[in-house]
């Protein structure tokens, strides 16, 4: 078992703070406007960055003329690609683990070719944005344009105009003569599919499409960076990791890590999309060019052309099923666009794919494909919705084939506790059933639906994360808990931090302190994502207040003249077990007052690296209304229901849900990136990229079921990626019963519905 | 280029010189389209001549039966008029679908005339009203139909020195109202894939005794389909009736495929909205009469 | 080129500034006035995270001029907390957790406060078409609306006379 279980002192019913809902400590500053995030961030003498973007899909850099620009008055630097440590020294630098920083060191600028429209080509630092944006337009790029693809399908074809000579497809049985846009086929496989869908009582098969979406934070992405005669550097910017931003600047520029300094400010979303850097590597190129500090920002319209989408993707899915129900053989293959660089989207959609059903034969394959895009970045459940889309879509039509309940159909193939998952890894505490069946008893799925209306479920998972954190826990003077750590707070994270700290000590909430600190301050922590971070920073915080704790009772034992032994800690406050003193309490304030005498200031570091995180599971209802004349889909109501482990700050696990459900909404009805015929991004900005606006939805009713973790302290799970999975699967589902016809194909706009329901115009 | 002046001129005589005197400058009325295209780089004008601080160009007011709308009167403030609404509810919702409340309460109809985009929304609403425009130059003012303004995406009738001073609206008739639709992906903050708007006037028999029925997105500029209101004058807004108009608004279009929808969608929309329009107008035209009895 | 000079009143205080004549009012206030409360999501009108109050009508403040300001009385989100205690909007929104990363929040709090200034008893449609203006990648709008709702429904006992 991945989850053992193990004796714990804090049980369900022991709990005081942690599942409360109290006010974020960020809250004030939010709400006020005080809070300072990326963009808002000045320093003293900066100057002001910006980036020549290419205006081609897919050209050979001739040669770049910077002469004009770097004469204009007001310009203090202009770089470009010569700038730059060549791949060949980033190579020798890094290692063997260099791929993805060459990919990465390329994305950021472009150097024998540009790859997308919008790739960064050179860069300038000015005494002003007009100075700036003066200069770029001085900047001469002689580009020989190329051939541009940008489609999966297209990328695919041996004929396609290939975008790296040195790619060859892995994981083929013999590797490739030829070049191609396709580095990646992976496959998992158990069982023999074609016989088990030979003997099957009821097949299903379809063909599916979408399009790639982005994460559409509404924080753009921004920086600034100086570096200093004395080679240190400072960054100060807003993403979900400060020790990514400073360890892939450092193997990008090729400058040891420890000179760097990377300072969080507060981020604006993410959803994945800052798991990587764009700007830093830049900016501080730029303000070491220029002796100042520099800004950069990415306007709207750079966020779209040139930050990672997520995959668009094309899928075949076969399922078999006895006439029971019980499923017998699924047969998945799919394809991924990356962009103009590899992802690992591929690897994450073949474990994401069928896992929360049990099946004997199956054969789940898939492949990367490149083309002439942004590199795509993390989103939310990175590679999980589209294959989910696919394999859930599919089994709706299966419950209907079989005229089961589709609810019923998954009940009975759900994974369950103890059983083992496509990986090989067996599953702990998971509540997969539960969760179906509170879905099931949910009044939403009895409530009669209404003319051209449908109602559709789907469920999912994901495989949630654990790994590195840091985290330090200090007593003030007067007994205050300062919590320190190294994971930026994109959605509450302080929140829960503070809830398990104060649970920990037994004492109020209002009682902590929560610091996010910059990369000098605090060890080493990975990034915020993979729904990793209340799993696994939370417990750096437990274990770090746990040790203070300790060293509570021993400074109390001290004060007291008695063995360590005979000292408890309960509700925040030391008691005396034994001698004279016995029965005696010293409160958190007292013992901390007396610290210089017991042996001086009192805190603790934890750093963990657990692997013993669960995934989680959610099953969505979604009931729609489609206008048969126009084509248009109303969302009209929708229920999310989760496997949350348990919930530390439940308002902020409800948040979680609901805000990914709508993206999911979002995703399935309207939002899609639309490429021009020179491969030029046809809908960069909020106008055309449609995101859900308020009035586009209802409420969104959430069922937390809590089936904690035992691996963890207080019983968490990852909660913040899974509620994206199923909705694409859900609301087509509904969409398709309302109006008759199966929708395959994202997003489901009114015209692409008006066209099934109207053939012939 | 850079913007190197702001002018607030306070009379139209001082904007007409302005502009007059400065090829590349524009006029400024609520700025939600020349921002946008100004940050994105799309149009750098020499000078902004900003039109609302001129006495008369912000607000609404009667003209006998009629009303008079200042260029740079916000699309949300329509809505305070109660007159107004009453007579062209129509135009005032078309005005009040555009963007958000944010944008509306800046944005103009004027604003959105001269845009020239075939998908503005108060436009065809404005073109089945039969409004016209008061077009201040170098050489005087003339008074033309709003349509006459766009000439093709982003292309307008106005010369060098030209800007639209006024909006007016005829008196509603009596048996008479307008209504607008439109088509969008979301629920707001969509640019029309199509709209329809309609004017339609009944006598006391209920026999329609005016239709007008304009399109947008459905052409290079807004549609006024004569066609279809004619199919519809004469008649009591029977089946046939409305079929031959829809017919009409469909043969009339000659939409483009883009990002925003098919051709054959929008044709397809095109028909759908105006019948949906034209009801409603009609039902509002029924209640007036009957309130006026 | 000549910079303009502006004088305005911002949260009640008598400002003026300098500006060039393309300049947005949104720049001018996260630039020379030091308001950073005002977030710039997109620069086109499309986020409403750049909401502010301009002569008693909510704007986006990307779409206005800094020249257009001129005379006029501005409020943005660092004027909507009395002194030191919060606004019913601000506190609900903390009550009812309707922020996660908390970047469009100053937006659609100054877009509340204008809804509820002018309508005291909104219903859930109304306030989800006024908020449309305003984009909200995290939250999916629930707990926003929530917040809004039990604002104004606070804001109504206030205003009943004792």
């Amino acid at each position: 078992m991945n989850a053992p279980e193990r004796p714990d002192a804090f049980k369900t019913g022991d709990l005081k703070v942690v599942g409360t809902r109290p006010v974020r400590p960020d809250g004030n500053d939010k709400v006020t406007g005080k809070a300072v995030f990326g963009p808002d961030f000045k320093a003293a003498n900066m100057l002001q960055g910006a980036l020549l973007r290419s205006p081609h899909a897919h050209a050979r850099i001739r040669s770049i003329d910077i002469r004009k620009a770097e004469a204009l008055p007001g310009v203090k630097a202009v770089v470009t690609r010569e700038d730059f440590p060549t791949l060949e020294d980033i190579l020798m630098n890094v290692g063997e683990t260099a791929g993805s920083v060459l990919d990465l060191s390329q994305n950021v600028i472009a150097r024998e070719k540009v790859f997308y429209d919008g790739h960064v080509v050179a860069g300038v630092a000015a005494t002003s944005e007009a100075v700036a944006r003066e200069a770029l337009a001085l900047i001469e790029v002689d580009y020989e344009v190329l051939p541009h693809v940008i489609g999966i399908e297209d990328a695919f074809r041996p004929d396609a105009p290939v975008l790296h000579d040195t790619v060859f497809t892995r994981g083929l049985d013999e590797k490739p003569e030829q070049p191609s846009n396709v580095p990646l086929r992976m496959r998992q496989a158990k069982g023999d599919v074609e016989i088990a869908l030979g003997d099957a009582a009821a097949t299903v098969s379809g063909h599916y499409s979408m399009l790639p979406v982005h994460q559409g934070y509404i924080e753009p992405h921004a920086c600034v960076a100086s570096w200093k005669a004395d080679g240190k550097v400072d960054i100060w910017c807003s993403s979900q990791g400060a020790f990514n931003v400073r360890g892939l600047t450092s193997a990008i520029l090729g400058i040891p890590t420890g000179t760097i300094r990377v300072m969080p400010l507060e981020i604006g979303g993410g959803f994945g999309g800052k798991t990587t850097v764009y700007l830093e590597p830049l900016a501080v190129v730029l303000s070491r060019k220029a002796g100042r500090p520099v800004r950069l920002t990415m306007s709207r319209t750079d966020i779209f052309r040139a930050s990672g989408p997520a995959p668009g993707a094309v899928l075949d899915v076969r399922l078999g099923a006895t006439a029971e129900g019980t499923l017998t053989a699924a047969e998945v293959e799919f394809k991924y666009s990356s962009g103009a660089f590899s992802g690992y989207e591929v690897f994450l959609g073949i474990s994401s794919a069928i896992g929360h059903y049990n099946i004997q034969n199956y054969v789940v394959t898939g492949w990367g494909v490149l083309s002439n895009m942004p590199k795509h970045a993390a989103y939310r459940a990175p590679g999980a919705p589209q294959v989910n889309f696919a394999v859930e879509s599919a089994m709706n039509e299966l419950a209907e084939k079989l005229g089961m309940d589709p609810l019923e159909l998954r009940l009975k193939n759900a994974i369950r506790p103890g059983e083992t998952s496509m990986s090989g890894t067996p599953h702990g505490e998971i509540a997969l059933v539960e969760c179906l069946e509170a879905a099931r008893d949910h009044p939403h799925y009895s409530e009669p639906l209404g003319p051209n209306q449908g109602r559709g479920v789907a469920c999912g998972y994901w495989g949630n994360h654990g790994g590195p954190s840091t985290a330090s826990v200090a007593v003030a003077e007067d007994g205050s808990i300062l919590v320190v750590e190294g994971n930026p707070d994109i959605g509450g994270s302080r929140a829960s931090m503070a809830l398990m700290a104060a649970e920990t000590f037994g004492v109020d909430y209002g009682q902590v302190s929560v610091t996010i600190a910059d990369t000098s301050s605090i060890g080493f922590s990975g990034v915020t994502g993979g729904s990793r971070t209340t799993f696994a920073t939370g417990k750096a915080v437990v274990e770090a207040s746990r040790a203070v704790v300790e060293i509570l009772c021993d400074r109390a034992a001290k004060l007291w003249n008695v063995d360590r032994a005979q000292v408890e800690w309960r509700d925040g406050e030391a008691i005396c077990g034994a001698g004279e003193k016995a029965g005696e309490t010293l409160s958190l304030a007292r013992i901390a007052a007396k610290a210089d005498n017991t042996g001086g200031p009192i805190s603790a570091e934890a750093s963990v690296n657990p692997l013993d995180h669960l995934p989680g599971y959610a099953v969505h209802i979604c009931d729609a209304e489609v206008d048969r004349e126009t084509g248009h889909t109303r969302i009209l109501r929708y229920t999310t229901v989760q496997d949350v482990g348990r919930a530390i700050h439940p308002d902020y696990v409800e948040g979680q849900m609901q805000g990914g459900a709508v993206q999911g909404i979002g995703w399935a009805l309207n939002e899609a990136f639309v490429y021009d015929a020179n491969g030029r991004l046809d809908n960069p900005g909020f106008l055309d990229y449609r995101m859900p606006v308020a009035s586009d939805l209802p409420m969104i009713e959430t069922v937390m079921i809590e089936r904690p973790n035992p691996a963890h302290p207080y019983g968490v799970k990852g909660v913040g990626e899974v509620p994206i999975v199923p909705p694409l699967a859900a609301v087509a589902a509904a969409v398709s019963e309302a109006t008759g016809v199966r929708m395959r194909d994202l997003p489901i706009t009114p015209d692409r519905v008006h066209a099934v329901l109207h053939p012939d115009g | 280029m850079r913007t190197a002046a702001f002018h607030s001129p306070r009379t139209v005589e001082e904007a007409v010189a302005l502009l007059a005197g400065d090829a590349a400058a524009r006029p400024l009325a609520g700025g939600s389209d020349l921002i946008v295209q100004m940050q994105s780089g799309r149009v750098a004008p020499s000078a902004i001549v900003d039109l609302k601080r001129i006495d008369g160009l912000v607000g609404v007011r009667r003209r006998g039966q009629g009303f008079v709308i200042g260029a740079a009167t916000p699309c949300t403030a329509l809505r305070d008029d109660a007159a107004l609404v009453a007579a062209w509810p129509g135009v005032v919702e078309a005005a009040n679908l555009i963007g958000s409340v944010q944008i509306r309460n800046r944005a103009t109809m004027a604003g959105n005339l001269c845009n020239a985009s075939p998908a503005a929304d108060s436009v065809p609403a404005l073109v089945a009203a039969a409004a016209t425009c008061l077009v201040v130059g170098p050489d005087g003012e003339r008074e033309v139909p709003v349509q006459a303004i766009p000439t093709a995406p982003g292309r307008t009738s106005l010369a060098a020195g030209e800007f639209v001073a006024e909006i007016r609206l005829p008196a509603q008739a009596q048996g008479g109202s307008d209504a607008y639709l439109r088509s969008i992906p979301r629920t707001e903050m969509d640019i029309a894939v199509v709209g329809a708007g309609a004017h339609v006037v009944i006598g006391a028999d209920g026999v329609c005794t005016t239709a007008r029925i304009a399109i947008g997105a459905a052409a290079p500029t807004v549609l006024l389909v004569e066609e279809a209101g004619n199919a519809l004058v004469g008649g009591r807004f029977d089946d046939n009736a409305l079929e031959a108009m829809v017919a009409a608004v469909r043969a009339a279009c000659v939409p483009i495929d883009d990002k925003r929808g098919t051709a054959r969608y929008r044709t397809a929309m095109a028909g759908v909205l105006a019948r949906r329009t034209v009801l409603t107008a009609l039902n509002r035209a029924t209640k007036g009469a009957k309130g006026h009895a | 080129m000549s910079k303009l000079h502006v004088t305005c009143t911002v949260n009640g205080d008598p400002r003026e500034f300098l500006c060039d004549p393309a300049d947005t009012l949104l720049s001018v206030l996260r630039g020379p006035l030091d308001l950073t409360g005002s977030k710039e999501g997109c620069g086109s009108g499309d986020c409403g995270a750049c909401t502010v109050v301009l002569d008693g009508q909510m704007v986006c403040s990307c779409l206005v001029l800094a020249g257009e300001a001129e005379g006029s009385v501005i409020g943005t989100i660092e004027g909507v907390a009395e002194g030191s205690g919060l606004h019913p909007v601000q506190r609900h929104f903390l009550e009812k957790a309707a922020l996660q990363c908390g970047f469009c929040t100053p937006g659609f709090i100054v877009a509340a406060k204008a809804l509820l200034d002018q309508t005291p008893n909104p219903t859930e449609t109304e306030v989800r078409y006024w908020l449309a203006g305003n984009l909200c990648r995290c939250t999916g709008y629930d707990k926003i609306v929530k917040a809004v709702m039990e604002a104004a429904a606070e804001l109504r006992q206030e205003r009943i006379p004792a």
